[in-house]
């Protein structure tokens, strides 16, 4: 394991470091002191645990690595991932995971607004409470929510699915609540087991995703935008 | 007996054919009408300002013999490999979907012929225009359709989108009809529906959050290459200040003549500044702040011909962009499709309802049979010469101010023909010392 000290060392000089790395490294940062852009632009199948908290777009447009915070993270986290997987043992800012494409996103705590605005197939796990508007315009991929959502859950969504074990304030334009089939339910079970997920009960989770009305423009429609 | 004398017909300027046209199409239809390009009004523009040329108080350059630089290199603030252009003209961002494969390869080819860039678009970089572009701008757009970081890494700049001409403070649509396999596919979406391209993008909002994913963009490229942001003309005074001051190495500002794929006609026409009226306030913000040349200002919407390159290098921008002029040379509304415009009801020349996928001239189209009337290479061939006439003209018009760069131009060597363009220009009144608004 190496150690990338803050206190030591520039963003550029540990970025620059994480990403020229070999595969199967494992990088330890310390003293992270809320940093922007840290650890973006991976490449390669390597670990990093930052211990503390980060600011904004940690772990953007990663493929292939294991980021764990051991703490909170800013805004964006995880933006226009590809795939590997991102893990926060706290709290997340707004836009969590925005137009991801791949991997997961695992949040102890909750996630703010925005939360998977735009996914296009990353999977996004909250084991807390996620704001308004989560997985607006969400195009593929799927945001489980252990706690409750924010109001305009899915609003403008595309075919990603949802998935909320609390309750929600209110569904956005064209979100609907599904039938829980048992593919679905697999489907669900595979997510978390992915993301080593254990306690959890299958039962309490409603689905939810797109009603597919607004897909194409139809002028009696105007009046739900 | 008498002649009695009878009234001509009384038309109304308010209520005149085009407007009842577009009462009586509302109401039949109950949609407002979407196309492409940018607006068609008469608006005060390059027309109306004039160069003075030299005389006595200044000497010319002899037009064969003297040189009159035309390179100009954009993103040298912060990158460590900005763009190296041989001319001061680049080619605009348009999106392959909004355009088929064939034209996105034909302005690839083109640029790189004259040694220009070439822009992606909403959609994401295609293997052929890649393949065909030597110096290739990446789009960072709201939708982030095909957004992804192998190819931002490919990429020679990126651009930041935050607006458009057409529609400042407005998103995009690519309609269900143009979303064939491939499109669907690089967009993550389902063939056959429409595409919303969202007006704002997902993971920030204001300047500060700006200055951090432009942080974040040079942390994954290593600061390698230049961020463009490029705004739409609506206040450039203030948000060139922001975008400089958000760590831009080159700003874009694109004025309400600049095209789109596919926008309400109300939007093109109602929103905007004309972009006569944009470049001396972006020009000041960057003064003010101490960074013009330094961040380098492209001025794009409704650029046609070299004159007009010569007075918004004039007027200070460091650069020009095309699109709607870009497509007319590669065959946009050609006279020879006329019969095929007829058909859709329209004619060459006006033409402009890109989003349904039909151009005869297999350009703004999916439809692969349509495409095939495009010859990349033929494309290609046509921008290159289009882009060659346009900095000739350009230095003829250098030279005779007596300078030896493009961007040795400035105000002085101008006057307006309108009180209009003379306010909007910052330059006197033909004839006149008299600047308005100031």
């Amino acid at each position: 394991m190496t150690i990338l000290d803050f206190n030591k060392l520039s963003l550029r000089d540990i970025n620059k470091t994480l990403q020229g790395s070999d595969k199967n490294s494992f990088f330890s940062i310390r003293n992270p002191k809320g940093s922007h852009a840290l650890a973006v632009g991976i490449n390669k199948q390597i670990t990093v645990k930052v211990v503390g908290s980060v600011g904004y777009y940690c772990a953007g447009m990663n493929k292939f690595s294991d980021i764990k915070v051991e703490g909170s993270a800013g805004p964006g986290l995880g933006e226009n991932m590809m795939s590997g997987n991102i893990h926060v043992t706290g709290d997340v800012s707004q836009y969590a995971g925005a137009s991801g494409h791949g991997g997961s996103i695992l949040v102890e705590g909750n996630a703010s607004s925005r939360c998977g605005i735009s996914m296009k197939g990353v999977d996004i796990i909250v084991k807390g409470n996620v704001g308004h508007m989560s997985a607006f315009m969400a195009q593929k991929g799927n945001l489980v929510i252990f706690g409750n959502a924010g109001h305009a859950l899915g609003d403008s969504i595309y075919e990603a699915n949802i998935y909320v074990a609390g309750e929600v304030a209110s569904l956005g334009a064209d979100c609907i609540e599904k039938k829980m089939t048992k593919k679905h339910l697999s489907k669900l079970e595979n997510i978390l087991s992915n993301a080593n997920v254990s306690d959890y009960n299958l039962d309490t989770f409603r689905r939810f995703g797109s009603a597919r009305s607004l897909y194409n423009f139809n002028v009696d429609n105007a009046k739900i935008y | 007996m008498k002649r009695k004398s009878i009234t001509e017909p009384r038309t109304s300027h308010t209520f005149d054919a085009y407007t009842n046209s577009e009462i009586r199409r509302a109401a039949e239809t109950g949609i407002y009408d979407i196309r492409g390009g940018g607006s068609k009004r008469n608006l005060p523009n390059f027309d109306d300002l004039l160069f003075l040329g030299a005389s006595i108080s200044r000497y010319p350059l002899e037009g064969y013999r003297e040189s009159c630089n035309t390179k100009v290199i954009l993103g040298d603030r912060f990158s460590s490999n900005p763009l190296n252009l041989e001319i001061p003209i680049t080619v605009a961002g348009m999106s392959f979907g909004a355009l088929s494969a064939q034209a996105k390869e034909a302005l690839g080819r083109g640029a790189s012929l004259v040694g220009t860039s070439t822009t992606t678009g909403d959609g994401g970089m295609t293997k052929e225009e890649r393949g065909h572009s030597k110096q290739l701008v990446y789009q960072l757009l709201p939708s982030r359709y095909g957004m992804n970081p192998d190819d931002l890494r490919k990429a020679d700049a990126i651009e930041i989108v935050v607006g458009q001409g057409a529609k400042p403070g407005g998103g995009g649509m690519l309609l269900g009809q143009k979303i064939n396999d491939r499109v669907a596919e690089m967009r993550t979406l389902p063939k056959g529906i429409d595409q919303r391209s969202p007006c704002r993008h997902p993971d920030w909002t204001g300047p500060d959050d700006m200055e951090i994913k432009i942080l974040e963009l040079r942390e994954i490229t290593g600061w390698k290459v230049p961020i463009f942001v490029k705004i739409a003309g609506s206040r450039p005074y203030y948000d060139v200040a922001l975008a400089a001051k958000s760590g831009a190495d080159v700003v874009v500002v694109d004025g309400m003549q600049g095209g789109t794929a596919a926008t309400q006609e109300v939007f093109i026409e109602n929103v905007g500044m004309p972009t006569l009226a944009c470049v001396r306030p972006a020009v000041r913000a960057l003064q003010e702040l101490g960074l013009h040349r330094k961040v380098q200002l492209i001025i794009s919407g409704g650029i046609r011909n070299g004159a007009d390159v010569a007075k918004a290098l004039a007027l200070g921008a460091d650069a020009v962009s095309i699109g709607s002029a870009a497509l007319i040379a590669l065959g946009d509304n050609d006279p020879r499709y006329q019969k095929d415009y007829e058909k859709l009801g329209t004619t060459a020349g006006s033409f402009d309802d890109w989003h349904e996928g039909l151009d005869p001239a297999g350009i703004t189209t999916q439809d692969k049979k349509l495409a095939k009337r495009l010859d990349p290479k033929l494309g290609g061939r046509r921008l290159a010469n289009y882009l060659n006439v346009m900095t000739m003209e350009a230095q003829t018009i250098a030279r005779a101010c007596g300078k030896n760069d493009l961007r040795n131009l400035e105000p002085e060597d101008l006057c307006a023909l309108t009180v209009e363009a003379a306010a909007m220009a910052g330059v006197p009144l033909a004839g006149t010392n008299w600047i308005p608004g100031t």
